[in-house]
């Protein structure tokens, strides 16, 4: 805040003719930009690509599997949660997409984007002329962290949308049966579905501001990027050790299944508010903690 | 360089100072919040434990829906491949040809959804369940698994199970004369009943085997799942062998529903089966929750009409399940919570002995060995496999003595039987 104020009078009315009354506006021009930077990198293109070609494949390879008039994984209930009920209906292959993706894929694309973020402009040198204009450490990083969000959600909307349109032309719809066994319209089951991608983005906040903060650590883009994604590994596999599960309720990725508990009837919402107010206490935390490291740093380059 | 740099060297600590916070208040959160909220039981008018229950006897909820958190901790040992254990009381282990029969008959009739299976995996760990009623014909309870959900579903002369996991389902249909008969529907369905696993079901079950064996008091109040609730205690009484310390009902004062069943062995403070409710509902539920059409594709498994389901979840009198399944009780004296059962095997040399012969015996023999100690009386010797309820004794001249009393217990049933003879 005080760079923005101390700046504000002097850069401000070199930089922009308009007044300081604007700034809501301003800071949505950053974020523009700083959104427009994500998207357009062919990085993160190649990452939505990977992320959508995830449900092409376990689609036709269900379809493959099945052709035969066999069901899938001898219907034993292995393989990825709700792949037996993908070639009934083919909104189940956008959940079984996520519960695919969701514990590895999409936080990897996630923690690519995000490590990238304050790191990748100080590799790149390009973080001290963002300083100079007059938009202040925190709006930018505001900024920085608003679009890795939305990239959150742009990843999971992707795989949903590449999942919902490959089941809808490979397999039949219509009525979705719940976990509950009860049965509800395609249409619900659609809002269901789109609820769950909410969910599962939802579920990548805590992750993003992580690695935000590691962003602003280091100098070195592939550093960040390196040191999220492991960080990610790392209570992955901690997460799986039983012998810790008195640490499990405090780890970020620990309800992430808890999407599915929408598809139940009623819906339980136990695990899936504990994975929201998770996410939200690692946000607060880590964005927190991203906001004091960049305020204070040396930034040099 | 005046904006790239930090101004003010002091606020650095400062502004490191906040996650900290952030992160110091969510703790304390997280630490306070459950303390404040368990504090103060409910102060209730008193009542004599006969009154209380009489109150669970009259109790008719015809509606309501909940939450149930069943853990169990039975002490048995984890066999490899077995999900652990029989039925609850009812099968001592896995490999126990007798005893566990009735788990592996379920196996053999039933398909991948049938429910004697999935309710003997509720002998160990925990679970959280959902139970939803609406009136005697209309039931049902979903076992939450990750992402899968397994459902049993009683509405009318139907009974479905559903595994959302393997996509398959079960169906029995009951005869036209069981039709709007609860109870002789329930019986023919055997342990099948969705409502057999609740804390009511449970609490019933103890209170029907009240005597005078058996102590009943009431030790203040609770909170359970929102409602105020009596405790009722019951303690078996002049049964120095049992494995039993104490039942422990929650019941709720309003209405008389058990919310919470706990029973504790004599062996450490941790109960062996807690079934409570978290969240209960007495409203109706939506009617839509009791339909069931299983969706396309799914297998599905009709029940065969004379064939039991096999795998009786019993209650904590289990006894009563081992006599109705031809056993016989040796000790006849012995009050309700000390009697223990026989079964003869007929198979000299028992189970795992050294005259079973062959290789493969030879290793089961071993496992057996790790999992049991020998003991010796006026029988002879034998082997005891001990859970923290239910004691086996295995005699070398193939008998099976069962019972939920301690090793000695059984050993002095033995002796009896034996002397008996």
């Amino acid at each position: 805040m005080s760079q923005a104020e101390a700046a504000g009078p002097v850069h401000g009315e070199r930089a922009r003719t308009a007044p300081r009354a604007v700034s809501p506006l301003w800071s949505l021009g950053l974020f523009r930009s700083e959104l427009l930077i994500t998207f357009r990198r062919w990085r993160t293109l190649a990452l939505l690509a990977v992320l959508a070609a995830v449900p092409v494949l376990v689609g036709i390879a269900v379809k493959i599997e099945t052709s035969d008039g066999g069901t899938v994984g001898g219907g034993g209930g292995e393989g990825p949660a709700f792949i037996s009920q993908i070639t009934n209906n083919g909104l189940f292959l956008v959940f079984t997409s996520l519960a695919a993706t969701l514990p590895f894929f999409l936080p990897m694309a996630v923690g690519v984007v995000a490590g990238d973020s304050v790191a990748g402009e100080a590799g790149a040198g390009t973080l001290r002329y963002l300083l100079v204009a007059p938009a202040g450490r925190t709006r930018l990083l505001l900024a920085k962290l608003t679009a890795v969000l939305t990239f959150c959600l742009a990843a999971t909307l992707t795989v949903a949308m590449a999942a919902l349109v490959t089941g809808a032309l490979l397999f039949p719809t219509g009525e979705v049966t719940l976990l509950s066994g009860t049965t509800v319209s395609f249409g619900e089951g659609l809002l269901r579905a789109l609820a769950i991608a909410a969910a599962v983005a939802l579920s990548l906040l805590g992750l993003a501001a992580l690695g935000v903060f590691v962003s602003t650590l280091t100098n070195s883009g592939i550093a960040a990027m390196a040191a999220t994604v492991g960080l990610l590994i790392t209570v992955q596999i901690v997460n799986s050790i039983p012998q810790l599960d008195g640490v499990h309720p405090f780890l970020f990725p620990n309800y992430w299944l808890s999407f599915a508990d929408l598809l139940r009837d009623p819906v339980y919402w136990d695990d899936l508010l504990k994975n929201l107010g998770l996410q939200a206490l690692y946000t607060a935390v880590f964005g927190s903690a991203a906001w004091a490291r960049f305020n204070n740093r040396d930034v040099t380059a | 360089m005046a904006q790239i740099q930090p101004r003010n060297p002091r606020r650095k600590a400062v502004r490191y100072g906040v996650p900290v916070a952030v992160a110091g208040v969510a703790a304390a959160t997280v630490g306070l919040v459950p303390a404040l909220a368990s504090s103060g039981d409910p102060d209730l008018p008193k009542v004599s434990a006969e009154e209380l229950v009489a109150k669970v006897a009259k109790s008719d909820v015809d509606h309501m829906s909940g939450t149930v958190k069943v853990s169990t901790d039975l002490g048995l040992p984890s066999l490899p491949g077995g999900g652990g254990g029989g039925g609850f009381g009812g099968g001592p282990h896995d490999s126990g040809e007798g005893a566990g029969k009735d788990g592996k008959d379920g196996k053999g009739s039933g398909g991948d959804a049938a429910p004697s299976k999935k309710l003997s995996e509720l002998a160990s760990g925990e679970h959280t369940l959902r139970f939803a009623a609406d009136g005697p014909d209309k039931q049902r309870v979903s076992v939450m698994e990750d992402a899968a959900e397994y459902s049993l579903i009683h509405n009318g002369r139907d009974l479905w199970a559903y595994d959302s996991g393997s996509n398959a389902a079960w169906h029995a249909k009951a005869p036209e004369d069981a039709k709007g008969a609860h109870g002789g529907s329930a019986k023919r369905w055997q342990g099948g009943e969705p409502d057999a696993v609740t804390p009511q079901k449970a609490a019933k079950q103890a209170l029907k085997a009240l005597d005078k064996s058996t102590s009943v008091t009431v030790d203040g109040t609770a909170k359970i799942a929102g409602r105020d609730a009596y405790q009722l205690v019951i303690k078996p009484k002049g049964a120095p062998d049992s494995t039993i310390e104490s039942v422990r009902i929650g019941v709720d004062a309003d209405n008389g529903v058990p919310l919470r069943f706990t029973l504790t062995p004599k062996d450490g403070d941790k109960p062996a089966v807690d079934v409570a409710y978290t969240k209960v509902d007495f409203g109706k539920p939506a009617a839509s929750s009791f339909d069931f059409t299983p969706p396309k594709g799914t297998e599905v498994t009709e029940a065969k009409p004379h064939k039991s389901a096999g795998g009786e979840l019993r209650g904590p009198q289990g006894l009563d399940g081992l006599t109705r399944s031809g056993l016989e009780i040796v000790n006849k004296s012995a009050n309700d919570w000390g009697k223990v059962a026989k079964l003869d095997t007929g198979m000299p040399g028992g189970l795992g002995g050294p005259e079973s012969g062959g290789k493969g015996d030879a290793d089961a023999g071993k496992l057996l060995d790790n999992f049991t100690d020998e003991v010796k009386g006026d029988f002879g010797t034998g082997r005891v496999f001990s859970t923290r309820l239910v004691n086996a004794l295995m005699t070398d001249d193939g008998k099976v003595y069962v019972g939920a009393v301690t090793k000695d217990g059984l050993v002095k049933a033995a002796n009896q039987d034996h002397s008996a003879k």
